[in-house]
């Protein structure tokens, strides 16, 4: 019998686990790009002082970097050791973009990220500004197949239950690929990652720029920073992930639930700005509503209706008792492989084989279930609509408060107006908040899912490992104990570097006949800021 | 759709050799950042003599640790069961090798960015505890997987273990675990002969590898005589299906004592690989004893090789046997992914694994040359 009090712990290790990973992707998505055009303008215009500023940004980068990676190695295992029912269930397809992550992403990033912090003295100018972009391409290659992997947990496309072998089995890697939730989802997340670096960068130099100090690399920074991030402010809100909500039931009751709304509305319906969900009552109340927006978003036309969470709990009723039709028959193929008859009712009712699995929440045979039984599995189909508001509401909030700061940033940068003002320290003030809204939205995308841990397939509570409670508090106490305090030498490492500053390139003693252009790392005699 | 020029079985046995490769690759790369990591404390005194060593692998470990990851994800997606029974089965175990392995990486990176020595003397253990916990815990796991691991399966596949972290260190995973550690600072000592300049601390390098190489001989000869007389082993029961659907429960096995020694007697030419595992180390003591440093790295790779290839030879077509379930034993053509998926893996790895060896030798050319302690002393980018 499945332990819940061993699954909701896993959940709780998981969480931690990916989030705190999630602490340092964004930084290093965002700042890794950075890093390629500020050394490109120091290849282009061989200026000595870009390079102090790539070489500044790339010692935090480094920090940085190297907790993405530790970290990363938990989630690499982690659905082996904590979700081995989910490996069994779905390895056959979500083991492919895991392992290609690895084989095409990861290995390029972390092959030539050695070589750039070791190799400015050993390569020529382009050849590092080419390893730097390797990191970046990389980095974000590796967030592509992640997030493929991600997108097919809520969206699982091109695959098919096989009662064989008891899983999930690939039958179109395009559709995998392709899938519009994972799309959705990449330029929605890197793009966040974009932020990230960008809020940072232009924070330490805003810093900088307030105490007077190194400001030839905080000025060249914030322009950098301040058009970088205009861009990717704008890209992260208007390619939002909501274009894939109109796909599947539980996308749609995704979306229905972090608008908190019940019933479904006439096309188009309203977006909700502000209310209270009362989940007691399936109401919201306080509603602050502008008309049509939503209708118009998640369905990208007038009369497209968006459904509402009870009409997607009738929905569930109906494909649970479908589902219980596929589960018989599955039950029979397991002794009589070639029963005809029980591989036809598996074919008819195969989508809903799924629903069925809902069931052993409550019951251990869903072949049992009385409608009782069945109205409480369709409603466990709602995920917790309250965290799901306000989460939504936390994170969009933040999204189009980081565009009027970039746009605001993006102004004074292109007047070279970086004089102390309240801007400045604000600036300073709202480094933590990219990493807020993104842990936000993993939160919003991933609560969102349940009770799924694979949409219409695999419920959650099926899919941990059989351990026991000693065992996971055991590596949930180890993982916190580890984590935390790498956090805080991380942090400190960091203010430290900080308030080092960058370095300045020395200048190189004149040698008649030598070619500046033709030196390792081309180290010039600064010219006068 | 896809055109497929492959069938079902070739796909599995390609598989089992990618793997084989993969983990291969894994302990040759990495194997000697783990035994470097390992030795430090030992060959290394102060702080410039310490930076010698660390910086000899700096610039690449984090590259080889793909290796690693890689492992885990082709794992994943070649042979999804064995991913997910045997990394929940060997959970503590697991936990132990993931929190070493996170230390290492920022261990390298920090331990340089402050002088205090008590800090630079911390981070040197943890890089130690980095490279010691998981070439130990490897070859405790292999040794458990050769004697097979106590899980069963019901009729969904879901799998239950009974068994403790410390059921794991029985005396034949001890002696497992010891050639693992051996074995691998015998190959950070042969990396070393490469990568520093000569001088006291190479030599104590080399003192260390004649006593690995030595032990890596006793061990895996004792390993041997376990796998002979031991009261382990399994074979395969019933009729040999090797293209049916990957369901466990639809195949036999049984626990065959001694049975892990009857492939050398179908198949000579696959003695090949314990030779090497005997060879290897002999090769590196030869070496040693000639002050030559090219062999010794030459024979502690052979040794990885070898060593890795009979674990596997022995076994196959097994990959994970249980102890308490011997019918539900893991093999080559019970627990693979599906026909397509191991297809699509494949074509994958044909184009991505010669671009990683292309830039990765790129990268070990630029990096090309022995750490020196001038250069210690002077390079910023030194860690």
């Amino acid at each position: 019998m499945i332990d819940f009090a061993v699954v909701d712990m896993s959940r709780l290790q998981f969480a931690l686990t990916a989030m705190y990973h999630f602490l340092f992707v964004p930084l290093t998505l965002g700042l890794s790009f950075m890093l390629v055009i500020m050394e490109s303008i120091y290849v282009m215009t061989n200026k000595p002082v870009w390079r102090d500023i790539t070489r500044f940004w790339g010692k935090l980068f480094g920090i940085n970097f190297v907790l993405g990676v530790a970290t990363g190695l938990t989630m690499e295992f982690q659905f082996g050791t904590n979700w081995s029912y989910y490996s069994h269930a779905v390895g056959d397809v979500f083991g492919v973009p895991l392992a290609v992550e690895g084989l095409m992403a990861f290995f390029l990033e972390a092959t030539f990220v050695g070589l750039m912090f070791f190799g400015w003295e050993k390569l020529s100018k382009l050849a590092h500004l080419g390893v730097t972009f390797m990191v970046a391409i990389g980095s974000n290659l590796s967030a592509l197949w992640i997030l493929i992997a991600n997108g097919w947990m809520q969206n699982p496309v091109g695959s098919r239950f096989n009662p064989e072998t008891m899983r999930m089995e690939i039958t179109s890697i395009m559709e995998v690929i392709m899938n519009p939730v994972a799309q959705a989802k990449f330029v929605h997340t890197v793009s966040a990652g974009y932020v990230t670096g960008a809020v940072f960068v232009l924070g330490v130099s805003a810093w900088y720029l307030l105490k007077g100090k190194h400001l030839a690399v905080a000025r060249r920074s914030f322009a950098v920073a301040a058009s970088f991030g205009l861009a990717a402010s704008l890209s992260v809100v208007v390619l939002g992930d909501e274009s894939g909500y109109a796909l599947t039931d539980n996308q749609r009751m995704k979306l229905a639930s972090l608008e908190a709304m019940w019933e479904t509305h006439e096309a188009p319906a309203g977006l909700t700005l502000f209310g209270i969900p009362d989940v007691a009552e399936h109401r919201t109340h306080f509603e602050v509503q502008v008309p049509w927006v939503l209708g118009i978003i998640s369905t990208r036309s007038f009369d497209g209706q968006v459904l509402g969470i009870n009409d997607l709990v009738d929905t569930a009723k109906i494909r649970i008792q479908r589902g219980i039709l596929a589960y018989d028959a599955v039950e029979t193929l397991k002794t009589e492989r070639t029963n005809v008859q029980a591989r036809e009712q598996f074919e008819l009712h195969k989508a809903d084989y799924g629903y069925a699995l809902l069931l052993k929440r409550f019951i251990a045979d869903p072949r049992t279930a009385t409608p009782a039984d069945i109205d409480k599995a369709a409603y466990s189909t709602i995920p917790n609509v309250p965290a799901m508001f306000w989460l939504f509401r936390g994170m969009a909030g933040l999204g189009f408060l980081f565009i009027g700061f970039f746009g605001y940033a993006f102004w004074r940068a292109s007047r070279d107006r970086f004089e102390p003002g309240l801007f400045l320290k604000l600036a300073v003030l709202i480094i933590p908040l990219p990493w807020l809204a993104a842990e936000l939205g993993w939160m919003l995308a991933e609560i969102g899912r349940q009770p799924w841990v694979v949409e219409g397939q695999l419920p959650t509570f099926l899919a941990a490992s059989s351990l026991t409670m000693g065992q996971i508090w055991t590596t949930i106490i180890g993982f916190t104990l580890l984590y935390g305090t790498l956090a805080v030498v991380m942090v400190r490492l960091m203010l430290s570097a900080i308030r080092h500053g960058p370095e300045r390139s020395a200048p190189v003693p004149a040698q008649p006949g030598a070619q500046p252009a033709l030196q390792p790392g081309g180290i010039i005699p600064l010219p006068a800021e | 759709m896809l055109p497929m020029f492959l069938d079902y079985e070739t796909l599995r046995l390609i598989w089992w050799l990618l793997i084989g490769v993969l983990l291969i690759g894994f302990a040759l790369t990495d194997g000697f950042d783990l035994g470097v990591a390992a030795l430090l404390p030992f060959i290394a005194r102060g702080d410039e003599e310490r930076r010698l060593v660390i910086n000899s692998i700096g610039a690449t470990w984090e590259g080889n640790q793909v290796w690693f990851v890689l492992g885990g994800g082709a794992i994943f997606a070649a042979w999804p069961y064995v991913y997910a029974i045997s990394f929940s089965g060997f959970y503590l175990a697991m936990f132990l090798v993931l929190a070493a392995l996170i230390l290492r990486p920022v261990a390298f990176k920090y331990r340089s960015k402050r002088p205090d020595p008590a800090w630079r003397s911390r981070w040197d253990w943890a890089l130690f505890v980095g490279g010691f916990v998981p070439a130990l815990v490897f070859g405790v796991a292999l040794g458990n997987v050769l004697t097979g691991v106590p899980f069963a399966l019901d009729s969904d596949l879901r799998s239950t273990w009974s068994g403790s972290l410390l059921d794991l260190f029985s005396p034949f995973a001890l002696v497992a675990g010891l050639l693992s550690v051996s074995m691998l600072v015998l190959h950070g000592a042969g990396w070393l002969s490469l990568k520093i300049e000569h001088g006291p601390v190479l030599d104590r390098a080399k003192r260390w590898g004649t006593g690995a190489a030595t032990a890596s001989v006793v061990l895996f000869a004792l390993g041997g005589a376990f796998l002979a007389y031991g009261d382990f082993g399994f074979r395969l029961a019933g009729p040999e299906v090797t293209d049916g659907p990957s369901n466990p429960l639809l195949s036999g096995a049984e626990a065959a004592p001694g049975a892990w020694l009857d492939n050398y007697s179908k198949h000579s030419w696959m003695l090949i690989a314990p030779l090497l595992g005997f060879a290897g180390p002999l090769v590196a003591l030869f070496g040693i004893r000639a002050r030559a440093d090219v062999p010794v790295f030459l024979g502690s790779s052979l040794a990885v090789i070898g060593t890795i290839s009979t674990v596997g030879l022995s076994m196959f077509p097994f990959i994970l046997p249980s102890s308490v379930m011997p019918e539900a034993s893991l093999t080559v053509w019970n627990a693979s992914s599906s026909h397509l998926t191991l297809w699509i893996m494949l074509i994958v790895v044909v184009i991505f694994l010669p671009l990683v060896l292309l830039y990765t030798a790129w990268v070990f050319r630029v990096l090309f040359g022995r750490v020196t302690t001038a250069e210690v002393r002077s390079s910023a980018d030194f860690y």
